[in-house]
């Protein structure tokens, strides 16, 4: 690891400032677990090494009638452990517990997850984010993509968004606070992630000189909510496919659904189309099937990953019949 | 440019001015001279490096010494007192939980966590709890029977002690 130089603000106003109005410079650390193991890579090499751990304003869980409030240094472990979101938001704390081993659930932060970098080998591995020949040509595209996108992968970001927990939050419409130079915004969590179509760019909304400083969730709606993971082993490991469903009811149909798929674009993948499949439908096999096939109908798969779209139509189908039968084990 | 870290380690205040950059496992093997925790992976996979930090299991080849400072961290050193083992430690000694035992003090400490926050865990709340360890001896059965042994007998003693009152 590069030597770097290590501040610790107390106030989220000193963090800010401490940032740099550019990326390269400057890293945020909060729990380091994604962040030290790109740092030994050599894949960021930041000079100056921001702690936010030490501002209070950024800790703490809280419920009110208006929803809850989960500020950015939460950790995993917390949002497993906690009475509250276990009882009201079961699908968080179960996504929570599956996304790491019990060691990284203790350090990794909430903030942390959402800004992780993608798992994509190429970009581990120090070939960059979308990374090109000398040529020219994309690596992935001519490469080993069997974990890449199937979804959004036009452009030239193949890779995947890596985290577990960002489809279960934008099922139940969350909503993410940032702090920066210029203030306060607040922005729908499915908003702050962007696919970056250069080399300078980040796969998130989040400046350079600005900090994630809290995660809000609307009061728990009355809608039957899941997750599903589909992964290569039971534990610890990175999925292949991810869904999270969020399904409002009138009576026995239907009412409105939200339908979010991780691991299969860069950004978590919405699927309006889904969505419309489901409306006004009552919940059976048939129907859960029908929206899963919507989900993943305009699919492009690359050229080893064609399996991938297949394991996302079976995450949907089993996140709504999941959802149907109650939710969270 | 080096910080000054207090980091308390089994009970012990240990004081040094450290690079930024320094690992917490590297702290406490070459700083404090205490090598029963291994660095296996080096990339927070294996958890051979599993330590308490303020109580709870962590892989310490993934945190800064300097993440540590101000802090408590309990190493595989601090569970026997004296000459008398931890209950995990009897646990694995009787039960076989360990071969070539590499992996052993990540273990204990992640058992440790684990036993603090559930004192009677199932066969399954134990294999979740050591899924970010890994062994490459035992297969694991072992383990865990090591681990219920020990939550067995620490049980007695809470009890024991109870009626002791």
């Amino acid at each position: 690891m590069r030597p770097f130089e290590y501040v610790s603000p107390t106030t989220k106003a000193q963090a800010v400032s401490l940032l740099g109005a550019s990326w390269g410079g400057t890293e945020i650390l909060a729990g380091g677990t994604d962040l030290l193991a790109l740092m030994k890579d050599d894949i960021v090499s930041p000079k100056r090494l921001v702690n936010i751990k030490n501002i209070r304003d950024l800790r703490g869980i809280s419920s009110s009638p208006q929803g809850l409030r989960m500020g950015a240094l939460t950790t995993l472990a917390d949002l497993a452990d906690d009475a509250g979101i276990k009882k009201n938001y079961p699908a968080l704390a179960e996504a929570a517990i599956e996304a790491a081993s019990p060691q990284i659930r203790n350090m990794a932060t909430l903030a942390g997850n959402l800004c992780q970098r993608p798992r994509c080998w190429y970009f581990r591995n120090g070939f960059g984010l979308l990374p090109k020949d000398e040529t020219g040509n994309e690596l992935v595209a001519d490469g080993d993509n069997r974990y890449h996108a199937i979804l959004g992968n036009e452009g030239p970001a193949k890779f995947v968004s890596p985290s577990t927990i960002v489809p279960v939050l934008i099922a139940y419409e969350a909503k993410i606070r940032l702090e920066g130079p210029k203030g306060k915004r607040e922005l729908p969590l499915e908003k702050f992630f962007v696919i970056p179509k250069s080399e300078n760019e980040r796969e998130h909304d989040l400046g350079p000189n600005e900090i994630v400083t809290e995660v809000v969730v609307p009061p728990v709606p009355n809608a039957k909510i899941a997750h599903y993971e589909i992964r290569q082993k039971d534990v610890f490991d990175w999925p292949l496919a991810v869904a999270a469903v969020a399904l409002k009811m009138q009576g026995s149909n239907v009412e409105s659904a939200r339908i979010v798929m991780g691991y299969v674009a860069p950004v978590p993948w919405m699927s309006p189309e889904a969505e419309q499949a489901l409306t006004a439908q009552p919940l059976d096999q048939e129907t859960a099937q029908k929206a899963a096939e919507a989900a993943v109908k305009d699919a492009k798969p690359l050229s080893h990953n064609e399996y991938k779209v297949q394991l996302a139509r079976v995450a949907v189908k089993r996140a709504i019949l999941k959802a149907a039968s109650g939710g969270a084990a | 440019m080096q910080k000054n870290v207090t980091i308390d380690i089994n009970g012990q205040p240990h004081r040094q001015a450290v690079e930024p950059r320094l690992l917490l496992v590297h702290f406490l093997r070459e700083v404090a001279g205490l090598t029963g925790t291994h660095i296996g992976c080096e990339t927070s996979l294996c958890g051979a490096c599993t330590v308490l930090l303020d109580g709870r299991a962590v892989k310490s080849c993934t945190v800064l010494a300097v993440q540590a400072d101000g802090r408590s961290v309990t190493t595989v050193e601090g569970l026997a007192q004296g000459d008398k083992l931890h209950a995990l430690q009897e646990g694995f000694w009787e039960e076989h939980g360990l071969q070539c035992g590499f992996c052993t003090p990540g273990m204990l400490m992640c058992s440790h966590d684990l036993l603090a926050n559930h004192p009677t865990p199932t066969s399954a709340d134990i294999r979740e709890a050591i899924n970010g360890n890994v062994c490459r001896c035992t297969g694991y059965q072992n383990i865990v029977n090591a681990v219920k042994n020990a939550s067995r007998k620490m049980a007695k003693r809470v009890s024991a002690r109870a009626g002791a009152r």
